[in-house]
């Protein structure tokens, strides 16, 4: 028995391929990555070594600054507009309400759907001549806008497919977190005399903090790594209105052949995912709850 | 318990029922607004039925979309890049975390921790430097391009799901297959790999979405027309179709008809695939 399971040659013979595939596509990219973002290089030319300038430059950059801004908004956004509808919901199909599975089988749709389909379908939804939305409008007596070209309206528009996408998904994370809880908790509660409000407020909340700590880390992480949908709606228009850091890392790359500061942005955004983890982790410390 | 407290206060029941199915319609409508306009042609929409139901349903779009602008084709490549990357996903992950549950080797610790910091990585950073590899190696625009950076992105979710797994099964499984003189790989492939089916099946379902959803390496990886998958497909047919909203539709419903039907059919296996993903990333 030892001797099977010890058995080193096995062992690697089993976690070799999938080493080696993660780190050849994984780590050793990284590395390249933070090695790029040192040198001043358009991909095709010489490799220049300037250490932290592409750096220093992000942070006087006009256009990265706002695209910062824009996933730092974007964040709160998702905060607001996903997790509290979704505690909202969660909390009401974790009660056994009639029709229970349906709803949590439609609210959750959306989150399957490819972002390049919700992004041409809200380009639809959004076209300032033929768009559903301004068909509304117009129908109310109202203006239409033009939604995604104009400057006042874009963030708006785009972030608002993002929050409606993923309500779903953490309906889901904060139901099956809820529904961990074991009813006799509940039943205790009741007898006590507290009503449902009481109970959501008193008792579930605090018993799935742990759960909701999940679901703001992806809210969050999720923001700030966004690219997607921002791409299929505006690319970062107009006029840099809508970008975010990775919009803005794609172009630089790809259009302007900055392979340097696209780097320096690749690994700004990286290190910003990681800082929040962490700050994450340490100003909602909870204990796993354990029944 | 909680029924006899609901039936007590009806027209508060009444009034969540309502704000249910009100949000159930906001999530779902989009969804049949897109149904709608892939069977209307152009004189339809642009003369004020944007939302409604179709007049009279334009199947044509379908026809023109599959053929004409190859989304048929691009169907294809998806299926079969997705398929390619769950089953050899499926596979390595299987062996490796079948590895780090059960094997007892010093490294065991680093392999682990590894992957754990895996889970972190976001594509974005490594964009360049796989894109300057690829290139590098001749291997932009083929199947492999994408094929490989996903597999390599859905193991460790996968490994990390499947090492629960392989932790709970009892170890007297393996005692009695050495026992009888099996080795340790037909051991594993015989005895433990079909005991795991249930995990295979939900990490499948999430690499299966993650990689049939995937846009940023696709459309940096892939160019021609002969290996683009739905993803690069639909984001070149824009310019070409952004005027032929049926046509684009019906584009945008072919690619999207297999992630529902899958759903439909594996509702409890996908949510709670997509559930275990975010807890244990």
């Amino acid at each position: 028995m030892q001797k099977m399971l010890g058995n080193k040659k096995a062992y690697w013979i089993f976690v070799i391929p999938a080493l080696v595939i993660y780190l050849v596509m994984a780590f050793i990219p990284i590395a390249m990555s933070g090695y790029y973002s040192t040198m001043q290089w358009d991909g095709i030319g010489e490799k220049i070594f300037i250490g932290i300038d592409n750096y220093l430059e992000l942070v006087k950059d006009e256009a990265f600054l706002l695209s910062a801004r824009n996933s730092l908004i974007l964040a709160v956004a998702s905060i607001v507009g996903q997790l509290i509808p979704a505690l909202f919901f969660a909390l009401v199909l974790a009660r056994n309400i009639k029709g229970e599975r349906a709803y949590r089988t439609i609210y959750f749709i959306p989150v399957l759907l490819s972002t390049v389909v919700i992004g041409q379908l809200f380009l639809k939804i959004y076209n300032p001549d033929y768009g559903a939305l301004n068909a509304v409008l117009t129908k109310l007596g109202l203006e239409g806008k033009d939604w995604l070209g104009d400057k006042r309206y874009v963030l708006a528009s785009s972030f608002f497919p993002i929050v409606w996408q993923y309500i779903g998904y953490h309906m889901l994370i904060l139901y099956t977190g809820i529904k961990s809880v074991p009813s006799d908790i509940y039943e205790a509660a009741q007898i006590d005399g507290a009503n449902e409000r009481q109970i959501a407020w008193h008792v579930t909340i605090p018993l799935i903090k742990s759960t909701m700590k999940v679901s703001l880390t992806f809210a969050v992480i999720g923001s700030l790594k966004l690219f997607d949908l921002i791409w299929v709606l505006t690319k970062g228009g107009p006029l840099h209105a809508s970008e975010v850091p990775s919009t803005l890392m794609y172009t630089s790359i790809f259009t302007r052949m900055e392979y340097g500061r696209g780097s320096a942005m690749a690994i700004f955004i990286v290190l910003e995912c990681l800082l929040f983890y962490f700050l994450i982790e340490k100003f909602f410390k909870v204990e796993n709850t354990t029944y | 318990m909680k029924k006899i407290k609901l039936t007590n206060i009806k027209p508060a029941r009444v009034l969540l029922h309502i704000v249910l199915a009100a949000f159930a319609v906001v999530q779902i409508y989009p969804l049949i607004f897109l149904v709608f306009f892939s069977l209307k042609d152009n004189n339809e929409i642009y003369s004020g039925n944007v939302m409604g139901i179709p007049d009279q349903f334009q199947w044509g779009n379908y026809e023109n979309a599959l053929f004409n602008a190859n989304v048929g084709h691009y169907l294809l490549n998806s299926i079969f890049v997705t398929a390619v990357v769950i089953i050899i996903s499926d596979i390595l992950a299987c062996m490796v975390s079948y590895a780090i549950a059960r094997m007892r080797v010093k490294a065991n610790r680093f392999v682990k921790l590894f992957f754990s910091i895996g889970l972190m990585i976001p594509l974005h950073a490594v964009l360049l430097p796989v894109f300057i590899m690829l290139r590098n190696l001749k291997m932009l625009d083929t199947y492999q391009a994408i094929i490989v950076p996903y597999i390599a992105f859905a193991l460790p979710m996968a490994i990390f799901f499947m090492i629960g797994f392989f932790q709970a099964l009892p170890l007297e499984l393996e005692e009695s297959a050495f026992l009888d003189g099996c080795g340790i790989f037909r051991t594993f492939a015989v005895i433990i790999v079909p005991l795991v089916k249930p995990a295979l099946a939900t990490i499948s379902i999430f690499t299966f979405l993650s990689t049939w959803n995937e846009m940023m390496f696709a459309i940096t990886f892939i160019n021609s027309e002969k290996y683009r998958t739905l993803t690069v497909g639909i984001m070149q047919m824009v310019g070409q179709y952004t005027t032929d909203w049926g046509t684009m539709g019906a584009g945008l419903v072919v690619a999207t008809l297999p992630t529902v039907i899958i759903y439909l059919l594996f509702s409890k296996q996908v949510q709670s695939g997509m559930v275990a993903g975010a807890v244990k990333g």
